[in-house]
């Protein structure tokens, strides 16, 4: 994080460039990013984004957490769609094992991925907008994702923390009423999605801000290992969920969004199609939801549950270690990815065949994606740099974890 | 993918081992290779760096694996490349060159585990403090800290 001489001295004029910091503490950073920008008057001559704001050591934390306990760190990365971290880290766990979950929870995994999708989407939408100035989408966005995390509460009993997949299943099934919950918000969205739409689509200053601005080729995004709807505004269809299928996704009927320009236009248009996308997955999963068993009936896998624990001594033995050496893992590494809203999610985890994990590596998309932004503002204006940070769709706790 | 793996072994003989983890293909690979495989491999179509970390085994020689996981467009698959290090100064060669997600995936290996790689075009700490003392994600650093909490304002 070293001060680093930015930016060359002008050779007739002998005038160093201005710089600036913008962050750590700016609201248009979405978080703690501090990019260090060397001006020429508005333009930016040099860029440099620096992380480590937010670093909490996660990946060292887990060294001292059991299979189940590591989890919950798996919240606190992307806290804007936990679900789809958690899901990448159980998939990676249970691929160690070698467990496959009933297809009930398949499908539960599925619709609670897309519905934290729609809701990552929704903040993203709605802070983009008012980076540019436009307040109301924010407060229409918002007021949908309430919806959603009001939804993960039912089932979860959390909003913003669920940590509701758990190794070989989830924590509860669906409560009862769940569905008439979850229908009224499928109801009443795609009428906000048209209002996003008539709100942005044709607003000239939105459309001024957007179309040009912050432009990476495919190539490029592809060297800088983009993933995630910033790639696929690039003119790529890569999705893990149709490339490389995970919890039943081979099931479902859904296209992959993409653009062909790069620009910080088509990751919008591509998040907006990729919302309706996710409603269209989370009806399939409505309506095909199998009945049965919602996790693996293993007590050396998943926990044996309450009633059991009262009735049963192996039961009682079986809990007491979960709960204090935690389950054993095989010896092995693994990687596995999922699709979250930002891009790739990839744990790669070593287990020694102990309780706890010798090595949890987390491939965070942020981090990655965020790499790339001097490309994207070299020699723009100052303010494009906020609509290219917005378009990048970056979440600090991912990119330092 | 098995014709790539094939030129692979042909092209790099012994420096070059491969083999199945579950269901994923693991290549080890010579440190002072690692530049011309990664090179090798894409050019045959692993277009994407997807992650690059390493991991402390702590009691082994040599004591670090460093992990590049690759991803074929065409194929849509996944490679992993293991190379091990060791010694006093662990070092690599840096793949920045090859694919520039690579620049802060070895600044933030570097930091956490301390190993160098070399030619990197500005190898320094990414998210640790620059003065700090240590690579915390190395086995023999303490889960804990004993030391005093550093000054909240820097002189």
């Amino acid at each position: 994080m070293a001060d680093t001489e930015l930016g060359k001295v002008d050779p007739e004029t002998g005038l160093k460039p201005m710089v600036i910091n913008l962050g750590p503490q700016h609201p248009s950073t979405h978080g703690v990013l501090r990019v260090r920008l060397a001006l020429d008057g508005e333009q930016i001559r040099a860029c440099e984004p620096v992380i480590g704001y937010l670093h909490t050591g996660i990946e060292k934390n887990y060294e001292d957490l059991t299979f189940n306990q590591g989890i919950l760190l798996t919240d606190r990365m992307d806290y804007l769609s936990p679900i789809t971290s958690n899901l990448g880290y159980v998939l990676a766990v249970e691929k160690l094992l070698g467990v496959e979950v009933p297809r009930r929870c398949q499908y539960i995994r599925v619709l609670f991925a897309e519905l934290s999708r729609i809701a990552s989407h929704l903040v993203w939408l709605g802070t983009s907008a008012m980076d540019m100035g436009a307040m109301s989408p924010f407060f229409y966005c918002l007021q949908q994702r309430e919806l959603i995390l009001d939804l993960i509460e039912a089932a979860a009993g959390t909003r913003m923390n669920p940590s509701y997949f758990r190794v070989g299943g989830l924590l509860n099934d669906l409560p009862p009423g769940f569905m008439e919950r979850l229908q009224k918000f499928l109801d009443g969205f795609p009428a906000w999605l048209r209002e996003y739409h008539r709100l942005l689509d044709r607003n000239p200053i939105w459309l001024d801000r957007l179309k040009g601005t912050g432009v990476i080729t495919l190539d490029q995004a592809l060297d800088y290992g983009w993933t995630g709807p910033a790639l696929r505004a690039s003119g790529t269809d890569r999705d893990l969920r149709k490339w490389n299928p995970y919890s039943s996704y081979e099931d479902f009927d859904f296209e992959v969004a993409t653009a062909q320009d790069g620009d910080v236009y088509a990751r919008y248009t591509v998040r907006l199609r990729e919302m309706e996308e996710s409603l269209k997955i989370i009806r399939q999963a409505i309506e095909n939801l199998p009945e049965g068993e919602w996790h693996v009936d293993n007590w050396k896998i998943y926990p044996p549950n309450k009633a059991d624990i009262g009735r049963n001594m192996e039961a009682l033995i079986y809990h007491f270690k979960h709960f204090t050496e935690g389950m054993q893992v095989p010896v092995g590494e693994t990687y596995a990815a999922v699709e979250g809203p930002k891009g790739e999610i990839g744990y790669y985890i070593v287990s020694d065949g102990s309780g706890k994990p010798y090595r949890v590596r987390v491939r965070g998309p942020s981090f990655y994606n965020v790499q790339a932004l001097p490309l994207l503002v070299q020699d723009r204006m100052l303010a494009d740099v906020v609509a290219a940070i917005g378009s990048i769709d970056i979440v600090l706790g991912e990119v330092d974890r | 993918m098995n014709e790539i793996l094939e030129k692979l072994q042909e092209t790099f003989g012994d420096r070059v081992s491969i083999s199945q983890s579950l269901d994923q293909t693991v290549a080890h690979v010579a440190a002072g290779e690692i530049v011309s495989v990664v090179t090798f491999l894409k050019s045959q179509g692993f277009r994407m760096l997807i992650d690059l970390s390493a991991v402390d085994w702590l009691t082994r020689e040599p004591r670090f694996d460093v992990v590049y996981v690759l991803y074929h467009l065409e194929h849509r698959q996944w490679l992993r490349l293991l190379v091990q290090v060791g010694g006093e100064e662990p070092q690599v060669p840096s793949i920045a060159h090859v694919f520039a997600a690579a620049n802060w995936a070895e600044r933030e290996c570097y930091d956490m585990f301390g190993i160098r790689f070399r030619g990197h075009p500005d190898l320094q700490r990414i998210l640790m403090p620059d003065d700090w003392q240590g690579h915390p994600l190395r086995k023999d650093y303490p889960l804990t800290g004993t030391d005093p909490l550093p000054p909240l304002v820097r002189e």
